[in-house]
C-alpha cells in the first residue's frame, strides 16, 4: 500500500491523477452549476426550477449533456474549421490548467508554483483569445459583433482585475497562493478581505474583483458576448452539440476558477473562519457561497448596456482599483508591518 | 468629484437594495401551480364547449330538438337531428353535433335555449392534432360521461368490503345504456 502511494506520488503518475481529478472536478462542477443555475433562477423568481428528470430534477444535467453529446457537430460551410473548432478547447484549458495550482487545502493542490498567481491571469488571458476566435470563425455577423464585445469588455475588465491582483501581490508579498492562504490563518479577522489596517478599503478591492470576475467570464450582468436577445448567443451562434456544450461548461469552469482566487485571494482560501478545524470543507463552503453570488447576481441585476459596461470599469473600477493600490502602497511604505 | 463620488455611493447602495429584494424572494415559497399535477380552480361562470345538460327527474336530456340553438348560432356550427318516440309528449335528441371549429364560444346558443338544456362545460384539455376531434357529438358524449359515471360507481361498490358500503344510488340514474336511439324507448317507459 505504501509502496503504491509512493508510486502514485512520484512525478508522471502524479500528474495524471491530478489531471483526471481536476477533469472530474470541472466536469461535475460545471454540470450541476447549471442545475444550481436552474434552480437558483426559479427559486429567485418562486418557481421551482427543474423537477422533472431524477428527484428535485436532480438528474436534469445529465439529460442535457446526452441531448448535447448525441447532437451532430456541423461545422457550417464557409467557417474557419480548424479555429472554429479549436476555439470550444482553447476556453475550457485555461480553466483546467488555473485551477492546476488552486491549493484546495494546505496540502491538496496539483502544483505548488511560486507563481501561481501569474500563471493563472497568463492562462486567464487566453480565454478572451478563444472567445473571440469562436465568434470570428464562424463566419456569422452576430458572433463578430460578439467577438468585438468580448474583446474590449475583456480589455477593459482585465486591467483594474490586475490593478487589484497588484495590490494583493503588494500586501501578501508573493505570488505563491498557498502562502497566500498561509498568511491568512487564525480567524476570519486576519482574512484579506478583513485586513483593514493595511488598507482601510479592502472590501472594496474585493467587490472590484468580484465585479471584474463577473465581466472576464462574461456573466451577467456583463454577458455582452452572449447577449441571446440582441446577438442570438453571441460568439456561439453557429456552435451545435457539444461544441456549444463545451463553451457552455467553459463559463462554469471559469467561474470556478474566478471563486476559487477570490476564496483564497481574500476569504482565507481552506483557514476556518475561527481560526481552528481549517480544512478542504472551508474553501468550498467560501467558494460555493461566491457561486451562489454570481448565481444571485446574475438574476438580480438586467444586462447593462455596453456603454454603461465599459464607463463603469474605465471612470470607475480603473480610477478606483488605481487609488487603493496607491493608498496600500503608502500605507505599507508608512506602517511596516 | 463630490457629485460623482456620491452618485458611485447611491448606485452602490440600491445594488446591495436589489440584492436583498431578490434573496427575500428566494427564501419564499414559490407559487407555481405544477399543471399536470395539480390544476386551477376552473371558474363559476368559465366558458368550455357547450354540452347537454341531463334531466335530473328522467336522467334523459333536457333537449326537445326545439333547434332554437341551431338557428341562435352565428356561425352555424351547431346541428340537433331527434324523434319523436311513439307516446311520448316530446321530441327527444338523437344527435347534437357542435362543430367546434367554427364555435366562438359567444354563448347565443345558452341564451337562446329555451329549457337550460344545454350550458358551457368545464372541459379545457381540448388539443389534438386531428380536427375531427373537434366535431364532437355531445349527445354521445353525455352517454360516454354517464356511463364512465356508472362504472366509478360500480368499481366503488364493488370494492365495498374495504370501504363502508354506500346507500345505492338514487334511482334517477338508470342503468347503463348504450349509445343510439335505445334511450328513447328507455323516455317512453319513464314516462
Amino acid at each position: 500500500m505504501t509502496s503504491l502511494s509512493h508510486i502514485l506520488s512520484t512525478e508522471p503518475y502524479r500528474l495524471l491523477i491530478a489531471l483526471a481529478a481536476i477533469m472530474a472536478f470541472v466536469g461535475l462542477n460545471a454540470a450541476y452549476l447549471v442545475w444550481v443555475e436552474r434552480k437558483g433562477a426559479g427559486r429567485f423568481q418562486r418557481r421551482p426550477g427543474p423537477t422533472e428528470v431524477g428527484p428535485a430534477g436532480l438528474l436534469q444535467p445529465i439529460a442535457d449533456a446526452l441531448k448535447l453529446l448525441s447532437k451532430q457537430l456541423i461545422v457550417p460551410a464557409g467557417v474557419d474549421s480548424t479555429l472554429f473548432r479549436v476555439a470550444p478547447m482553447l476556453v475550457m484549458a485555461p480553466a483546467l490548467a488555473g485551477l492546476a495550482v488552486m491549493p484546495f487545502s494546505e496540502s491538496l493542490a496539483a502544483r505548488n508554483i511560486n507563481v501561481g498567481l501569474l500563471m493563472i491571469f497568463a492562462f486567464g488571458s487566453i480565454n478572451v483569445i478563444a472567445i473571440m476566435l469562436g465568434g470570428w470563425s464562424s463566419r456569422n455577423k452576430y458572433a463578430i459583433i460578439s467577438a468585438a464585445r468580448v474583446v474590449s469588455q475583456d480589455v477593459a475588465y482585465e486591467i483594474p482585475m490586475l490593478l487589484v491582483v497588484i495590490t494583493m501581490i503588494m500586501l501578501t508579498g508573493t505570488m505563491n497562493l498557498n502562502e497566500i492562504v498561509r498568511a491568512q490563518a487564525g480567524g476570519f479577522w486576519h482574512w484579506n478581505l478583513f485586513r483593514l489596517w493595511t488598507n482601510p478599503l479592502m472590501p472594496v478591492t474585493f467587490l472590484i474583483f468580484f465585479i471584474c470576475m463577473l465581466a472576464e467570464t462574461n456573466r451577467a450582468p456583463f454577458d455582452m458576448a452572449e447577449a441571446e436577445s440582441e446577438l442570438v448567443a453571441g460568439a456561439y451562434t453557429e456552435y451545435s452539440g457539444m461544441g456549444f456544450g463545451v463553451f457552455f461548461m467553459a463559463e462554469y469552469a471559469n467561474i470556478l476558477l474566478g471563486c476559487s482566487l477570490a476564496t483564497v485571494l481574500f476569504l482565507g482560501g481552506w483557514q476556518s473562519p475561527f481560526g481552528v478545524f481549517s480544512g478542504l470543507i472551508w474553501f468550498l463552503l467560501k467558494m460555493y457561497f461566491l457561486v451562489f453570488s454570481v448565481v444571485w447576481v446574475r438574476w438580480t441585476f438586467p444586462r447593462t448596456q455596453f456603454y454603461g459596461l465599459l464607463n463603469l470599469s474605465w471612470k470607475i473600477l480603473i480610477p478606483v482599483s488605481l487609488f487603493t493600490l496607491l493608498l496600500s502602497s503608502a500605507l505599507l511604505k508608512i506602517m511596516p508591518s | 468629484m463630490k457629485t460623482g463620488l456620491t452618485e458611485i455611493l447611491s448606485g452602490l447602495k440600491s445594488l446591495f437594495a436589489g440584492m436583498w429584494i431578490t434573496l427575500r424572494e428566494f427564501f419564499k415559497p414559490t407559487v407555481t401551480v405544477r399543471y399536470p399535477y395539480e390544476t386551477l380552480k376552473i371558474p363559476p361562470r368559465f366558458r368550455g364547449h357547450i354540452e347537454l345538460v341531463r334531466d335530473a327527474a328522467t336522467g334523459q336530456p333536457k333537449c326537445f330538438v326545439c333547434k332554437l340553438c341551431e338557428k341562435a348560432c352565428p356561425s352555424d356550427c351547431i346541428t340537433v337531428e331527434g324523434i319523436k318516440p311513439e307516446g311520448a309528449r316530446r321530441k327527444t335528441v338523437t344527435t347534437y353535433r357542435l362543430d367546434f371549429t367554427k364555435c366562438s364560444l359567444c354563448g347565443s346558443c345558452v341564451e337562446a335555449c329555451r329549457d337550460g338544456a344545454i350550458r358551457f362545460s368545464r372541459e379545457y384539455n381540448l388539443a389534438s392534432v386531428r380536427k375531427e376531434d373537434f366535431i364532437m357529438d355531445l349527445f354521445k358524449r353525455l352517454e360516454a360521461q354517464q356511463l364512465q359515471v356508472e362504472q366509478s360507481e360500480a368499481a366503488a361498490n364493488s370494492g365495498a368490503d374495504l370501504k363502508p358500503v354506500q346507500p345505492p344510488p338514487p334511482t334517477a340514474t338508470p342503468p347503463a345504456t348504450p349509445a343510439g336511439p335505445k334511450p328513447c324507448e328507455q323516455t317512453v317507459e319513464v314516462k
